[in-house]
């Protein structure tokens, strides 16, 4: 079995980058409820929200494997009326990668909000903006550095997310070996220079993908 | 203008705003030591803060009632509010931070900063202003906001006293020019005397004084200090 390194970087980079398009809107929405807002169910939703941080990512793969198998009720749901199998093709990696994801931009989503004074959304009010306008107007610019390093942080986790994947992708050649899965597979099968160029490539995009959110966050720090 | 606050409570850090006043005057002083609940009392007005009883009315409009739980939103008031640190909004530039009450037009932010002498600082942002120029863009935002009760939370604080004289004439221009009533809260006796119409002393949350400031206040402007009875 071989395995193209950048055939595999390149399905990496795109299967984290739909998953974060995909968490971006329900994740900072949530962020932002959480971090303004005092809700009925507030606990249980940030209980539930945090889960795949604490679990064993392959018992959340597991949990992700019941829902989406062809007799779990999503994913009989998507292939019988849509046509889309998701277990053990791309699709499973992008939502594998999704649900691992989702606790870690919520939280910096969350704190991104935090930091920014409550009293400039008050003022905003006074000077007659309506809620829409608060939140478009002065919350998401001033909280926009911390989003986007939330928003690399939740893509670098994507990257390098393996035991969610391994359950509900499996290994299936070019359709969803992502580059942590690749090296898995490829210490199996005894070829570990094959997994080291595999091993350094995750490190040379984790690196700029964590860089480059360091490098907002101190611009963002800089600003204020 | 007829601001009308009825047995309002508040609880603040340590002890209770306990208000019972109507204010008529063009212009109203609220002078007091710091912690005596002076910005509290604006944060009330304004709908930034709300009161565990009593009602607060605004030319006969309820902005507060406690005992049928209505209060009307902040951005409905049409109350303007300049607070102390001046809350500028950081990612916009002077004219922008102008330009966002209620989107004021282009020619009315020019002339509200010409008023303020902010035309030479109107592209620049907001973290390169001294704290008396950042005073002067909080009060012009809150004016641009048409609104029809002027808050202003020791609007002079940041102003060096070589300054002070000639932005104390600003603001009695300002009042002539935009004819809006004030609430003006300071801890600066002189500057009170010089710019209100009518004066009240807050301490640890009850008004203790009631007048027309040289009533309330020596007249020797060297040893300005309240007269307590």
């Amino acid at each position: 079995m071989t395995i193209a390194p950048l055939a595999t970087l390149g399905f990496s980079l795109w299967t984290a980058a739909l998953a974060l398009l995909l968490i971006l809107p329900p994740g900072v929405l949530l962020a932002w409820l959480l971090a303004r807002h005092d809700f009925r169910g507030r606990t249980l939703v940030e209980t539930v929200v945090a889960l795949p941080l604490v679990l064993p990512p392959v018992a959340t793969g597991l949990v992700l494997l019941q829902l989406l198998g062809r007799r779990g009720w999503l994913g009989g749901l998507l292939e019988e009326r849509l046509g889309l199998p998701v277990v053990f093709t791309w699709r499973a990696v992008v939502l594998a990668m999704a649900v691992m994801s989702f606790p870690l931009l919520v939280r910096s989503a969350r704190a991104a909000f935090e930091t920014v004074p409550e009293r400039l959304e008050q003022v905003a009010r006074t000077l007659g903006a309506g809620e829409a306008r608060v939140l478009l107007g002065v919350t998401l610019p001033l909280a926009r550095h911390g989003l986007v390093a939330g928003a690399l942080l939740g893509f670098a986790r994507a990257l390098g997310e393996f035991g969610a994947t391994v359950m509900v992708a499996g290994i299936v050649p070019g359709r969803t070996v992502t580059l942590s899965v690749g090296i898995f597979q490829l210490v199996q099968l005894g070829q570990d220079a094959a997994a080291l160029r595999l091993a350094a490539l995750s490190a040379i995009a984790a690196f700029a993908t964590v860089a480059a959110g360091e490098w907002l966050l101190r611009r963002a720090a800089h600003r204020r | 203008m007829r601001l009308e606050l009825h047995s309002v409570r508040v609880p603040l850090d340590g002890f209770l705003l306990e208000l019972d006043v109507t204010l008529d005057a063009g212009t109203t002083a609220v002078l007091g030591p710091s912690g005596a609940g002076k910005t509290s009392l604006l944060d009330l007005v304004a709908g930034l803060r709300r009161p565990a009883a009593g009602r607060i009315v605004l030319d006969g409009e309820v902005l507060e009632d406690a005992a049928t739980r209505r209060s009307l939103p902040a951005r409905h008031r049409r109350i303007g509010y300049a607070p102390q640190e001046g809350s500028l909004f950081p990612h916009l530039s002077v004219r922008a931070n102008l330009a966002f009450a209620r989107r004021a037009a282009p020619a009315e932010v020019e002339r509200v900063a010409a008023a303020l002498e902010l035309e030479t600082l109107l592209d620049r942002g907001t973290e390169r202003l001294s704290g008396g120029e950042r005073q002067r863009v909080a009060l012009g935002r809150a004016l641009l906001a048409r609104p029809r009760l002027l808050l202003l939370d020791e609007p002079l604080s940041a102003v060096d006293l070589e300054r002070r004289e000639r932005a104390r004439a600003m603001l009695q221009r300002l009042r002539e020019e935009f004819r809006i009533p004030m609430l003006y809260v300071t801890h600066d006796a002189g500057e009170a005397a010089a710019l209100c119409d009518e004066l009240l002393i807050l301490e640890r949350g009850h008004l203790v004084g009631r007048g027309a400031p040289h009533d309330l206040l020596e007249p020797d402007p060297t040893a300005r200090r309240l007269r307590r009875s």
